[in-house]
């Protein structure tokens, strides 16, 4: 049984090159947006905006400028966090989303009816239709790779080793050295989601970051959906068991009526 | 902030905002019909009759919304078995997309075989394969059909609430009081559809009458849950600030709860109040899904 696998990504070392985002478009034959002819977003050198079912890597770019000459650039390539405690995976009714020998989680094509019920679920936008398939897709690791001893095409395309690939506890030591190291220099970095008893379990693809998640389009506490299950549930029982009250009063209150029983006030 | 706004947006529109509402009137109808089949008298009939008529159609266009909206909609057996392993099932009970999938095939099921008992019991049934199977849910079998067939019906109104809760949306997730409304929301759609469909079947006025009284009362709990569930929001309420909000308040609460409330304490012409309760429900669905669906998440995380 091999490793849990994952990625460590430092974002203060991306230079937002998108070679990931090719590298991956590339690897897994991901189509063009809209033929190829692509709107540009207008307001932002990323054009590429979101994660979706043909974007399975976006390099996020931040831009926190107060004017023309002070200001900086955030970049994160983002991607599925293969959670530990997955929520696509808690609601797939069909059991297209599975979790591999790698500690990943990958969403079978053939085996997925295209519900969407994963893209409520997962707490991060991570996963959408690919209309091609008429599935739902996102980053699988590169499962395919690393079944043959590959390293995700992302990771191996990174000029800069933003993109970390390994073993998870390894990459773990790692992350903590560099934000100790960037922690020394002055600069506020923190991990995100390297905890494993933190929340979803950890997620194995986490994030080195130097400003508040919410910035970088991450939730602060993500949960898994199934948090409101008991809940919902019991209230939906008790309004049915309310409604149910409610219809049979009013029956028995008829029948006594018709039988001359205690007239308006026989209702119990 | 709450972290609901991270999350991406389903695509669930209008096949499943069709759905949620004949869902919602057939499960209501179904469950009021078997309630009425089990302890009402004989001069309640039509009603019954009615009721498991609209549960049965209800369930047969809710299955077709449901699969017309998958991405794959031959794959839609997946829900129900496991396709690389078939004949083993394929059942997740914390999932209640999953759950609602054998709930819904289930109720169908039972809802036809109390609609066919229904129209064999008035003698129009002609086809003589429908004529016999009609012929054996009567007496004391069709109560128990119908009865399981109530259950299940006012489980599908609910677990289409829950269903938008056990996600990570906007809104949704944001309440834990979105199945308890759509159960009342059913129940009163329910009782508004057999209002103006049993006439047609000889119900009698008093029985309409005893319709439009738990029609009243429905409506009450309908607009207490939805206050409570508007309350539960928090600071996610500002999701309401806009077209949707302005649809819920003066299309759900207005025209869906008050005015028809308002119709049935004055015992005006039920066929508008019963319309009105209908519009209103629809436009419930209408509004809770279309509001989350709405928010673009990487908007809302640029703060824009």
């Amino acid at each position: 049984m091999p490793e849990p696998m994952g990625f460590f990504t430092d974002t203060t070392v991306c230079i937002g090159c998108k070679a990931c985002e090719v590298a991956c478009k590339e690897w897994n034959q991901l189509p063009a947006e809209n033929g190829g002819i692509r709107e540009l977003s207008g307001d932002s050198y990323d054009n590429t905006r979101r994660l979706d079912g043909i974007h399975w890597r976006h390099v996020r770019f931040i831009e926190q400028f107060k004017g023309p000459y002070d200001g900086r650039w955030l970049m994160m390539s983002d991607v599925c966090k293969h959670c530990v405690q997955a929520g696509c995976l808690e609601v797939c009714p069909t059991g297209a989303i599975i979790r591999t020998e790698f500690d990943t989680v990958v969403i079978q094509s053939d085996v997925c009816n295209g519900c969407r019920a994963c893209i409520a679920a997962c707490p991060f936008g991570v996963i959408d239709i690919n209309p091609v398939s008429g599935t739902a897709q996102k980053c699988t690791l590169c499962y395919d790779r690393l079944k043959v001893g590959l390293e995700p095409a992302c990771s191996k395309a990174c000029p800069t080793d933003s993109i970390q690939f390994g073993a998870i506890t390894e990459l773990r030591t790692r992350a903590q050295k560099r934000v100790d190291q960037l922690k020394s220099q002055g600069v506020k970095a923190e991990l995100y989601g390297a905890d494993p008893n933190g929340a979803l379990g950890g997620l194995n693809s986490f994030y080195l970051l130097v400003d508040q998640p919410e910035v970088y389009g991450l939730p602060r506490d993500p949960q898994l959906p199934t948090r409101n299950l008991a809940m919902s549930s019991s209230l939906s029982v008790a309004s049915a068991a309310v409604l149910g009250v409610l219809a049979l009063v009013g029956l028995r209150k008829r029948r006594m009526d018709d039988m001359g029983g205690p007239g308006e006030g026989g209702s119990n | 902030m709450s972290d609901t706004f991270f999350s991406g947006a389903p695509h669930w529109t209008w096949f499943i905002i069709l759905y949620f509402f004949v869902g919602g009137i057939a499960g209501g109808a179904c469950f009021l019909a078997a309630v009425v089949d089990w302890f009402g008298g004989p001069e309640d009939r039509p009603v019954v009759r009615t009721g498991y008529s609209v549960a049965a159609w209800g369930a047969i266009l809710s299955g077709a919304l449901l699969t017309i909206d998958l991405g794959r909609p031959l794959r839609f057996w997946h829900m129900l078995f496991q396709s690389a392993n078939v004949p083993a099932l394929m059942f997740k009970g914390w999932s209640p997309i999953s759950f609602g999938a054998w709930a819904i095939l289930l109720f169908g099921l039972f809802a036809v075989l109390s609609a066919l008992g229904g129209a064999a019991e008035e003698g129009r049934l002609h086809n003589p394969a429908l004529r016999a199977v009609g012929g054996v849910v009567q007496g004391g079998l069709a109560k128990v059909v119908g009865g399981v067939a109530g259950l299940l019906g006012i489980f599908i109104a609910g677990y289409t609430g829950i269903l938008l809760s056990v996600t990570n949306r906007p809104i949704w997730a944001d309440s834990p009081w979105l199945g308890a409304l759509f159960v009342a929301s059913g129940a009163s759609t329910g009782a508004a559809a057999l209002i103006l469909l049993a006439p047609g079947r000889g119900a009698t006025e008093q029985s309409l009458a005893r319709l439009s009284a738990f029609d009243t009362k429905a409506l009450v709990v309908e607009l207490l849950v939805l206050v409570l569930f508007v309350a539960s929001l928090g600071s996610v309420n500002r999701v309401w600030i806009g077209f949707w909000g302005l649809v819920l308040l003066v299309g759900v609460v207005g025209l869906g709860i008050v005015a028809p409330l308002r119709l049935h304490l004055q015992r005006r012409p039920l066929a508008s109040a019963a319309k009105l309760v209908l519009l209103g429900g629809f436009l419930l669905r209408v509004a809770t899904i279309l509001a989350s669906e709405g928010i673009e998440r990487y908007r809302v995380a640029a703060g824009m």
